[in-house]
């Protein structure tokens, strides 16, 4: 009976995979993607440009343009944290799956990273956008006032820009880091400028077992070191609201909810752009849909967690004696933004329930749907965390209904090119699937397979045959 | 003694690569010794590296520092900056509040962690550097190599050994 589990269950990747055509298929991305490739750039440079058109008539004509209010900015505040929250899966998941030795990640961590990596770079934009004054942007770094600013260490905002600073550059160095061995094969497989690039990127690694030894010790400590760190930065990001006063932010559940909510819109990413990498440079033996089905489960999970955190959110604050923050709260269920509100619930609480299927798990249209209205559902979350407090907060001057202005709307349409854009130029340059690691995976399920094979009285274990003697030519 | 010839196996799987360390580890080839060896593989595989024997890993010490170093040097970096405050009314709270500093003062440990962890992966590593004249693309591929340098009498009974364990193409150069 044994022997007949261990092949009926569907392998997350094929075992007899080749590692010279691991090589062949990971680095043909560099070369030649499918036309969709090519669209989809054509789609982001048209956000890009339209964003930045508006971004250059906000700045000739003042904040006004984004609405002639004192909280002219909470758009953008809200995709601040719509992005910042996006950053979270990638490097996270991928830090927590390596310390617990899940190999499924192998074929998808890469790219995930780098969408954690440019997720934030595209966050950075919010703050000095905001700002308005954009030729005062480095204002917002907190630093020692020799300018006279007196940046105050005790706000939170503060603690963002060296919260963010700090995921970024660490984000940054774990996706390097990661990425040296595959840049040793890139380099020894490309040729011209890709080459020089790749020579100089890769530092010479040539994966001696000194080199290995460091490797795997450094990237497990940076691995450690980015769990806290996730945690700790969409943590602060959520202080930023709980540490005042306002109805609505000052909640106790706020940074464990932002976490979730990060968690979660992150996953919904991945599984977006998981969908589309296989499809642009033809993954599908490596973007398994076995895989696929893991991270739409996990997505599934985190969704289930944020929804628990919405409802007690709801709960403290109905149950509580705070009127204000109840005022608030019914606010968005009747009010104005109940459209968004609800919205929200069916995106963020409901839809995940079709990742509960199996067949839907494994459709691929559905998925790619799912996923993107997952993410329109975690977008309104940060809109419904900003917004309705702002209209309905202590100051009687700030009451209004904020419906943001088309140079609002452009510019985070502008955003969104600005990351896919960069997203697409990554992995057409570098390998955003880790080849030694996939080698790796199927090197160690091969053996695991033989050896369960062996203990059910099959053949005898192959150990270290991951090639034939004639193919090594 | 200076070693006077250099000499690379590739082989075409983990296993015999092993079978030979092994063999130059039980002294099969006299004067060659197993801390001669290197390995040179396109996976991690610490199974492999085991045969090796201990090879000591310096890069935590590099990752402690770096912490301590982010810890202390931002506590001290903020406090020295918010004491420059003083002129400013502070409504009864302290000038250096250690309650809010600490949040900073954990991010800079990460960011020394980090920072340093990376410093000690290049100087353990020995990054940058060139993948040395008998290095194989090969092995970037599929294969693994094992690079030793020995003497001119050693040469023989090494390559004969290799063979023995089906080594699949030999690269040797005198080293200079």
């Amino acid at each position: 009976m044994k022997d007949i589990a261990i092949h009926s269950q569907e392998k997350d990747i094929r075992e007899d995979l080749p590692w010279k055509q691991i090589n062949t298929d990971i680095l043909r991305s560099l070369d030649n993607p499918r036309r969709g490739y090519w669209y989809s750039i054509i789609v982001c440079l048209v956000l890009l440009a339209i964003g930045f058109t508006a971004e250059v008539i906000q700045y000739q004509h003042g904040m006004g343009m984004s609405k002639n209010h004192p909280h002219m900015w909470n758009l953008y505040i809200a995709t601040f944290i719509f992005w910042i929250g996006m950053s979270h899966s990638g490097t996270l998941l991928s830090a927590i799956l390596h310390i617990v030795h899940a190999d499924w990640r192998k074929p998808i961590y890469r790219f995930a990273e780098a969408m954690t990596t440019f997720s934030l770079m595209t966050a950075l934009l919010f703050p000095v956008i905001h700002l308005g004054r954009l030729w005062n942007f480095y204002w917002v770094v907190p630093y020692i006032p020799s300018r006279g600013t007196w940046p105050n260490f005790r706000s939170p905002l503060s603690w963002d820009g060296f919260a963010i600073m700090t995921y970024l550059t660490s984000s940054a160095l774990f996706l390097y880091i990661g990425m040296l061995p595959d840049l040793a094969i890139a380099r020894d497989n490309t040729t011209g400028w890709r080459k020089r690039l790749y020579s100089t990127l890769s530092l010479g690694w040539c994966g001696n077992d000194r080199q290995w030894r460091v490797f795997r010790k450094a990237y497990m400590l940076m691995a450690i070191f980015l769990i806290p760190l996730a945690v700790s930065v969409h943590s602060i990001v959520s202080s930023d609201f709980a540490m005042s006063i306002n109805p609505g932010w000052h909640v106790t559940t706020f940074p464990p909810y932002f976490v979730a909510g990060a968690l979660y819109s992150g996953c919904a990413a991945i599984i977006t752009l998981f969908i589309l990498l296989r499809y642009y440079f033809r993954w599908e033996e490596y973007m398994t849909l076995p895989i696929l089905e893991k991270i739409c489960k996990l997505t599934f999970a985190i969704a289930m967690m944020w929804t628990y955190l919405n409802l007690v959110e709801f709960a403290s604050v109905w149950y509580g004696h705070d009127v204000y923050g109840k005022e608030v709260l019914w606010g968005k269920m009747t009010g104005a933004y109940a459209p968004a509100f609800w919205s929200m619930m069916f995106f963020g609480s409901v839809l995940p329930f079709t990742l509960a299927f199996r067949s839907l798990r494994r459709h691929i249209p559905t998925m790619m749907a799912v996923s993107i209205l997952l993410n329109v559902g975690m977008w309104l979350e940060r809109w419904m965390i900003v917004s309705p407090t702002l209209s309905q907060s202590f100051y009687p001057w700030s009451w209004d209904v904020m419906w943001p202005t088309l140079t609002s709307w452009a510019i985070v349409l502008g955003s969104f090119g600005w990351f896919g854009l960069l997203f697409l130029v990554f992995v057409k340059i570098f390998p955003s699937v880790s080849m030694y690691e996939v080698k790796e995976m199927v090197y160690h399920r091969k053996l695991a397979t033989e050896k369960a094979a062996a203990r059910v009285g099959g053949a005898a274990p192959a150990y270290g045959a991951h090639m034939k003697k004639e193919d090594a030519v | 003694m200076k070693k006077s010839h250099r000499l690379l196996g590739l082989f075409s799987n983990f296993d015999e690569a092993t079978k030979a360390i092994y063999d130059i580890r039980a002294d099969k080839v006299s004067g060659v010794s197993v801390n001669d060896v290197t390995l040179i593989s396109p996976i991690e595989h610490p199974e492999v590296e085991e045969a090796l024997g201990d090879r000591g890993v310096h890069v935590q010490f590099f990752t402690l520092f770096g912490g301590l170093f982010g810890l202390i040097g931002s506590w001290l970096w903020i406090s020295a900056a918010q004491a420059t405050f003083l002129v400013q009314p502070q409504g009864g709270k302290p000038v250096v509040t250690l309650v809010t500093n600490f949040v900073l003062n954990y991010e800079m440990m990460i960011l020394g962690g980090v920072l340093f962890t990376l410093i000690g992966l290049l100087v353990g590593a020995r990054l940058p550097s060139r993948p040395g004249t008998l290095y194989s693309e090969k092995i970037s591929l599929d294969q693994i190599g094992i690079l030793l340098e020995v003497n001119e009498p050693n040469l023989a009974p090494l390559k004969s050994l290799f063979h023995l364990h089906n080594v699949v193409e030999i690269r040797e150069e005198i080293i200079r």
